[in-house]
């Protein structure tokens, strides 16, 4: 079992993000998260999906999301070098006695504060997937009162 | 000039010389069904219930060998084809499916006879469409016949929203269907076949497995003259019977959880495994770890999300079977190792193997003189039709019985739900290859259980003067289920007994059709006569011996070599 991230292109047409997601609950895959977004072409969807299994499980995966009709490419990522990002919304309590130490946990990870209130700090934070799950965990015993993240989004490296 | 979306929709059809379609019409249709009346060049036949229509379509397409078109109302009218869709869907049959909408303003505001058929269907659909625009209609329509003919056939369906119907558009010239993400496989890779061609002349005890695929591909031809020039034995599924003669010296068959003794145990012992356009379904294969275990496995299949999806593959083709066979073919023709091939090829010792496990356990059951043996009247069918006729069947004892004695030797004369195993399958399915195939004998081999899931279709079938023949195998039960639970269950006939019946011969005449019972053997060959020379629809009501069940038997789960036999 491995974590696999999929970058997957879809015509950007209404039912297609369904056709996917259905495709995961009907056949038992799990999804851990998923993002989609417009690409530079306007017809033109990409999702970065991440989910786990054996390789004859990703291989099925890859090859059911090959078959759906509305699906133009699938790239398992982890056959390649690649760049994966996730941001996070993150409030967490920052009273007086806590705020110096929340200031200075987000300056470590390189993180912004979005929103200021007299008990809390909205921040925002961006990395790999580890990175981000590293400033939850840290922060966490200070208080988290919420917490929105947007799931891994990937781009091969080198030039196409 | 501009025409409506419905003679748009007359247009199209006749564009993919479609010239019959099934259907029942209603509201959010009836401007389609107003412009199909004024239409002479296609036939519509009127079904009693939506499901019927859409496996009347199904078997249509097989006996035509091209797309079948079926046409419903919104709301129930679209959900009543579900089941045929995903039958269709499983079996991989080509079907366009249009369904009514209500208008594109109310979509989504629960509207009367509103339902979200696209979403119901999206995962037994190869592919569906909601067409909002009256533009889009008829791309639409030709892309749909493209994706459900092409590569591995499936349905495709198209909701029609009523404004779409009757809204206006110049017609648009036709031109090839080019899409950016749907290029099926067809040619074999040359590299996998030498391959796979170079394996099999090393193998000593190879056996050819064959699905669907060959039927669907039409490659029945390719795979005869292959096993014929290497004598390889050939195994064939539920769906495949018919792809390879079933009285051909070389045919072992049908194999899996009804299949022979002598084609599980070929399986079990081969070593090598030649599975053209078939899927390792879990009725084929039993236990996983126990299947083929020997053997190396090449696996023809122009999908290749079949390929490695149960049991792993040694050498994949993904292809079309029709080319990756002829390419095969080609290549022992052509090769300088065809003498070698050759010499190799008689495989005497392992085809005299299987002649002695067939000599041990022959297919067969029990003759009795005082009781109907279902066995002889699937046997009789055969004899006194030359094994010539179509034979659809419903689901359960009566399909395997049928799948086991009437040895098909020609594709497309076995029309059965394989995949999804509908009941009610067969007597619509009768009428479909009857409207395909007016000259030919039809015969649906159902059971007094199945027969009563779309029993209303004798209606459409006196409405359209089919001749087709019912032969109800009558146990009084729901026989398959029953045998489960003699076997597994303690004898607790759970639900399985039907004490209340119908009088088959008095709901024949009630149709207009005709009914004749048979309740001794030496009554059944009269009444098949009977029933083949009567020029309508004919129930046979066969009383047959109450407990018989269907051997060999594998048991759910266990090893294809753990039969349960005669």
């Amino acid at each position: 079992m491995r974590r696999h991230t999929l970058s997957v292109l879809l015509q950007n047409k209404p039912g297609v993000l369904s056709r996917v997601t259905g495709l995961f609950s009907g056949r038992g895959f799990n999804i851990e998260s998923l993002s989609v977004a417009p690409t530079i072409e306007k017809e033109v969807s990409c999702l970065t999906l991440v989910t786990t299994g054996d390789e004859a499980i990703v291989e099925q995966i890859t090859k059911q999301l090959h078959k759906l009709i509305d699906v133009i490419k699938v790239t398992d990522m982890s056959e390649h070098e690649y760049v994966e990002r996730e941001m996070a919304l993150i409030r967490v309590k920052a009273e007086s006695s806590t705020r110096a130490e929340v200031l200075r946990t987000i300056d470590i990870f390189r993180g912004k504060v979005v929103d200021v209130c007299p008990k809390s700090y909205s921040i925002e934070v961006t990395g790999s997937v580890s990175k981000v799950q590293a400033i939850i965990d840290i922060l966490r015993p200070i208080g988290i009162q919420e917490i929105v993240r947007t799931g891994a989004v990937a781009m091969t490296r080198g030039h196409k | 000039m501009k025409i409506t979306g419905a003679q748009a929709l007359m247009k199209c059809l006749k564009e993919q010389n479609v010239n019959c379609i099934f259907g029942f019409p209603g509201g959010a249709v009836i401007d389609i069904y107003d412009e199909l009346l004024k239409d002479q060049d296609i036939t519509h036949v009127l079904v009693r219930h939506e499901q019927a229509a859409i496996h009347a379509a199904d078997a249509y397409a097989r006996v035509n060998g091209d797309v079948g078109v079926a046409l419903v109302t919104s709301g129930p009218g679209a959900t009543n084809t579900v089941t045929g869709i995903a039958s269709a869907y499983l079996d991989s049959i080509p079907l366009v499916v249009f369904t009514g909408q209500v208008p594109t303003g109310l979509i989504g505001n629960d509207a009367f006879q509103e339902v979200d058929i696209v979403g119901i269907t999206r995962p037994c659909t190869k592919h569906n469409y909601l067409v909002k625009d009256v533009k889009d209609l008829v791309p639409t329509i030709r892309e749909a016949f493209h994706i459900a003919r092409t590569g591995r056939p499936g349905p495709v369906l198209i909701d029609l929203p009523k404004d779409v119907a009757v809204g206006k558009i110049n017609f648009p010239e036709m031109k090839p269907v080019k899409m950016r993400t749907y290029r099926p496989t067809y040619e074999p890779h040359p590299g996998q076949i030498e391959k796979a061609c170079k394996a099999i002349i090393k193998a000593k005890k190879p056996v050819l497995y064959v699905g669907g695929g060959v039927i669907a591909s039409k490659s029945s031809e390719e795979l005869t003259e292959l096993a014929h020039n290497l004598n390889i034995p050939v195994t064939m599924t539920l769906m495949g019977l018919g792809g390879f003669p079933g009285t051909d010296p070389l045919s072992m068959g049908m194999l899996g959880m009804h299949g022979t003794y002598f084609a599980n145990m070929a399986v079990a012992d081969c070593d090598m495994l030649i599975a053209v356009g078939a899927r390792f379904d879990d009725r084929v294969t039993g236990k996983l770890s126990d299947f083929a275990p020997h053997a190396k496995i090449i696996h023809i299949d122009i999908d290749p999300s079949s390929i490695s999806k149960n049991v792993q593959v040694d050498i994949p083709i993904v292809a079309d079977c029709k080319y990756a066979l002829a390419a095969m073919n080609n290549w022992f023709k052509t090769t300088s190792s065809i003498d070698m091939a050759k010499e190799s090829a008689t495989h005497e010792p392992w085809l005299n193997q299987i002649k002695d496990w067939k000599a041990k356990h022959p297919l067969g059951y029990v003759e009795e003189t005082d009781i109907i043996k279902p066995q002889f009247v699937v046997q009789k069918l055969h004899e006194l039709t030359n094994g010539d006729a179509i034979i659809s069947t419903e689901v359960g004892q009566n399909q395997m019985w049928a799948a086991q004695f009437y040895h098909f030797n020609k594709p497309n004369n076995f029309l059965t739900s394989g995949g999804l195993g509908v009941m009610g399958y067969g007597l619509p399915a009768a009428i479909g290859a009857q409207m395909a195939a007016p000259d030919r004998t039809v015969i649906d081999v159902a059971g007094d259980g199945s027969i009563q899931m779309n029993i209303q279709e004798l209606a459409t079938a006196q409405q359209y003067h089919c001749p087709v023949k019912v032969a109800i195998l009558n146990n009084n039960y729901l026989g398959m289920v029953r045998q489960w639970q003699e076997l597994f269950y303690n004898k607790q006939y759970s639900a399985t007994v039907l004490d209340v019946e119908p009088d088959f011969v008095k709901l024949a005449e009630a149709y207009g059709a005709v009914g004749l019972r048979a309740t001794k053997p030496d009554e059944v060959e009269p009444v098949i006569k009977e029933a083949l020379a009567t020029d309508n629809t004919v129930i046979m009501d066969f009383v047959i011996k109450r407990e018989e069940g269907v051997y060999p038997m594998v048991p759910a789960g266990k090893a294809t070599t753990e039969m349960l036999l005669v």
